[in-house]
């Protein structure tokens, strides 16, 4: 993708024109350049914004998680949740974030697009590894049914008041989370028929 | 009466030889794909390579009509128990070609999800290397099968079989 | 057994016996049925088959469950549908997924940048040069790098031809699983030529890994524009014989016509791309919407339909094997000479050439290659259109040369979500058209 578009596909003059529209945020946060940003800032205390690579990042509180992807299905026309994934950060947990967020070990990440105003805005959680879980956003949108059972199935995070929060892409008596950091090799040990050692 | 005087032609053979013919000329696979391998299986049975000119172009989707499974693709640990039932189901005599390497050994995906190696699950008569294999080296994969069933054993169960049940491995 | 015993004389002890007894039968006979020389699963063995599928019990006891998969010749691949039917009538249904689970998300965290493609192509196995893009384009977005016109120009190119073959396996699979055998003998017959083109430009017919971090694996080789465009006229005389042999056919449009039927707010909900949700009357296509590599100086349209039924995906997947062989002959016409890749030492390797005459190249060659290259930590989400909706790639990376994690975004993943809404209603036979018009590939479902 050129250098002068965002990952909306626009100039990066229609954003920094758009940016006339959003109101100031809190005057210890900076006003993220981005609109949307700037909307779930204006609406929500402790939600930080940073851009990374030209995407708007929203990182936010756990407990903040459904109210902020209601307003932006609601009011700021994000009809679609194209993306939910997690991240274990097991290995990395002093890895940096914006200023004024606690780095836990596990992040829920979530990608909204709306198709109306043709942008994209990605939504983080932070989710601490002794109470893994997170309101679910299935009841919002409805394609995050399948992802957030994934997440569940590979990480252990539990979505609350998911519909069918079974695993998915594992058998039902697997034991563990294989996407943990901590769990399943990534490289099992091959054995060969003919391998004189004790297996 | 001379030999030329009866009115009907007819050959004579062995039933052994005549059997083994007609097993390796009427091999009915089972329609077993599971990955990238199923569609260059597929392929192998579409109209430039032509499986049918091996008398293999009923692909059945009842394991219990088919003498054949060829595992295309990798295996899951979720998935090897529903393939062993289906092995479990095809009635003897009954063969297994290893397609692709991810069937054979587990392949670039060492890792938690993935059987390592078919032949940990059911008896594999011939491996068929590549990532996925074309349908030239599963054709040649195809045809060291016929041999192998054209000189085993006919009666006896594979694992009493020369070969030990064991496979023929395919340079390609 | 050895006496027959009335049950109600059982002591516990003969019970018990007879328990056993019945065990040592049950194992002798699967040991008959099993005891090849196979070995044991080396998980345990598992007694549980088919697990997965959690319902509510029935709401009458005028239904039934029957399942469908997860071997079934109409499933493409290793899906499993559990099915409630009140006669031949579908009152709901869930798909059952997992049966391909690879790990390719865990083997990303192993492998290094330069050899990510390799796995990520394996996972949509019908368009697999579009994972190595939606890769390429996330790892280059990190990198900060802009690879030269000629690699994007040959991108376009490949990823397009690419679209063609897969939406030629989907007009063989949707011709097989509606029973046009014909159908699907044409699908193959022209999807074949297809794969001997990428043969000749990738060196493989699948799997290529060759569009890479920094560019692409080799410049186009003599003569590929007579190729293509001969490629090109075969495709053009197919999808008329399509058109000619289904669009019209009476058979064809009463399996079709008005079957699985989805709007374009279940859609939108759903998370549902490419032609499913085009097909509903919405022309969504990240070509068009938010472009990458040179998508806007190639001139496409965007198909769409209204109805958003069967008929009307499959419709929309021909009309859009005409659109690319369209985008193939601009990018045949306008290629522009140049590098096929980077020139950024970082990550691109020196030429073969230098090698030969230089010891520098040649470590610098052997540590790209054993090390890697570094990418600096951050995170970054690059979406793309592949054949079969958005297809996006999210990594994170820590300043090493292995992602930290890496998701890719699987189109079929969310597209199958739209099974359950547009098979309600319908009859089992349906079930079968509407599952193969949603053109899902298991592989990147389960990843």
């Amino acid at each position: 993708m050129p250098d002068d578009q965002t990952p909306d596909g626009r100039p990066r003059e229609a954003i920094h024109e758009n940016d006339q529209d959003a109101e100031p945020a809190e005057s210890d946060v900076p006003t993220p350049s981005d609109e949307v940003a700037a909307a779930i800032l204006e609406r929500f205390d402790g939600a930080r914004s940073v851009s990374s690579h030209g995407q708007p990042v929203v990182y936010l509180g756990r407990s903040q998680w459904r109210d902020v992807a209601e307003f932006l299905r609601d009011e700021q026309q994000f009809t679609t949740c194209v993306d939910l994934t997690a991240v274990d950060f097991l290995t990395a947990v002093d890895r940096a974030v914006p200023p004024g967020v606690e780095a836990e070990r596990f992040e829920v990440v979530a990608n909204f697009l709306s198709h109306a105003r043709n942008r994209r805005v990605r939504l983080i959680a932070q989710v601490p590894a002794t109470d893994a879980e997170i309101a679910s956003l299935t009841p919002l949108y409805g394609g995050l049914n399948f992802p957030e059972r994934e997440v569940f199935d590979l990480f252990g995070i539990k979505f609350v008041d998911h519909p069918d929060l079974t695993r998915i892409l594992m058998p039902d008596d697997w034991e563990g989370h294989p996407l943990r950091k901590d769990d399943a090799p990534a490289r099992v040990p091959v054995t060969f028929k003919e391998d004189p050692r004790p297996s | 009466m001379p030999l030329d005087q009866i009115p009907h032609n007819f050959l004579t053979g062995r039933l052994e030889d005549i059997v083994r013919w007609a097993r390796r000329n009427s091999v009915m696979p089972a329609t077993f794909g599971l990955a990238c391998c199923a569609i260059e299986m597929m392929a192998t049975g579409g109209s430039h390579y032509d499986i049918a000119r091996f008398g293999m172009e009923t692909f059945r989707a009842s394991p219990r009509q088919a003498d054949l499974m060829i595992v295309a693709g990798r295996v899951s640990q979720k998935m090897a128990p529903v393939l062993r039932q289906v092995y479990d189901q095809m009635v003897e005599p009954k063969w297994v070609i290893s397609m692709g390497v991810c069937a054979s050994t587990g392949g670039m995906f060492n890792n938690y999800a993935i059987v390592q190696g078919v032949d940990q699950i059911v008896p594999v008569d011939v491996y068929v290397p590549g990532c996925p294999p074309g349908p030239e080296t599963l054709l040649h994969g195809i045809l060291a099968l016929h041999d192998q069933i054209r000189t085993g054993e006919l009666l006896k169960r594979r694992a009493d079989s020369p070969t030990g049940g064991a496979a023929v491995s395919l340079a390609v | 057994m050895s006496e027959p015993v009335d049950e109600e004389e059982l002591t516990e002890e003969q019970a018990e016996e007879l328990i056993d007894e019945l065990d040592a039968l049950e194992t002798a006979r699967l040991e008959r049925q099993t005891g090849e020389g196979a070995q044991e699963l080396t998980r345990g063995q598992r007694e549980l088959v088919l697990t997965g599928g959690h319902w509510p019990e029935p709401e009458s006891d005028e239904t039934m469950i029957i399942n469908m998969g997860p071997q079934h010749p109409s499933t493409h691949g290793v899906l499993r549908i559990m099915m409630e039917l009140d006669g031949e009538t579908l009152v709901r249904s869930k798909a059952v997924i997992g049966y391909l689970h690879t790990g390719m998300e865990k083997t990303a965290e192993e492998l290094m940048y330069v050899q990510g493609s390799t796995n990520v192509t394996r996972m949509d196995y019908a368009s697999p040069l579009s994972n190595e893009l939606v890769f390429s384009l996330a790892t280059e977005r990190l990198l900060d790098i802009e690879v030269p016109d000629r690699a994007q120009w040959i991108r376009m190119l490949l990823v397009e031809l690419n679209r063609i073959s897969s939406h030629l396996l989907f007009q063989a699979t949707n011709g097989m699983d509606l029973g046009a055998v014909s159908m699907m003998l044409f699908g193959w017959r022209e999807r074949e030529e297809t794969l001997r083109l990428l043969e000749q430009i990738t060196g493989l017919r699948m799997n290529h890994n060759f569009i890479r971090p920094g560019g692409v694996a080799a410049d186009l080789p003599d003569g590929w524009q007579e190729s293509v465009l001969h490629v090109c006229e075969l495709v053009e005389a197919g999808i008329d014989d399509y058109d000619r042999l289904l669009t019209e056919n009476p058979i064809f449009q009463e399996r079709t016509v008005g079957v699985g039927t989805i709007t374009t707010q279940q859609c939108l909900d759903l998370g549902i791309t490419g032609p499913i949700l085009r097909s509903t009357g919405f022309p969504w296509d990240l070509r068009k919407e938010q472009p990458y590599l040179k998508y806007p100086e190639v001139d496409f349209d965007v198909v769409y339909t209204e109805n958003g039924d069967v008929y009307d995906r499959y419709r929309i997947r021909l009309f859009e094997i005409a659109e690319s062989i369209r985008i193939v002959r601009q990018c045949v016409e306008k290629m522009p000479p140049g590098d096929y890749r980077v020139q950024d030492r970082k990550v691109t390797p020196p030429p073969r050439a230098r090698i030969n005459e230089s010891m520098e190249a040649l470590i610098h060659h052997f540590k790209l290659f054993t090390e890697g290259f570094r990418v600096p930590a951050g995170e970054t989400y690059v979406a793309i259109e592949s054949p079969r909706g958005e297809i996006g790639c999210y990594i994170v990376a820590d300043g090493t040369a292995k992602p930290y994690r890496l998701h890719i975004r699987g189109p079929s993943f969310y597209n199958l979500q739209s099974m359950a809404p547009m098979v309600e209603g319908a009859m089992v036979a349906d079930a079968v058209a509407i599952v193969s018009s949603i053109d899902p590939i298991l592989g990147e479902v389960d990843r």
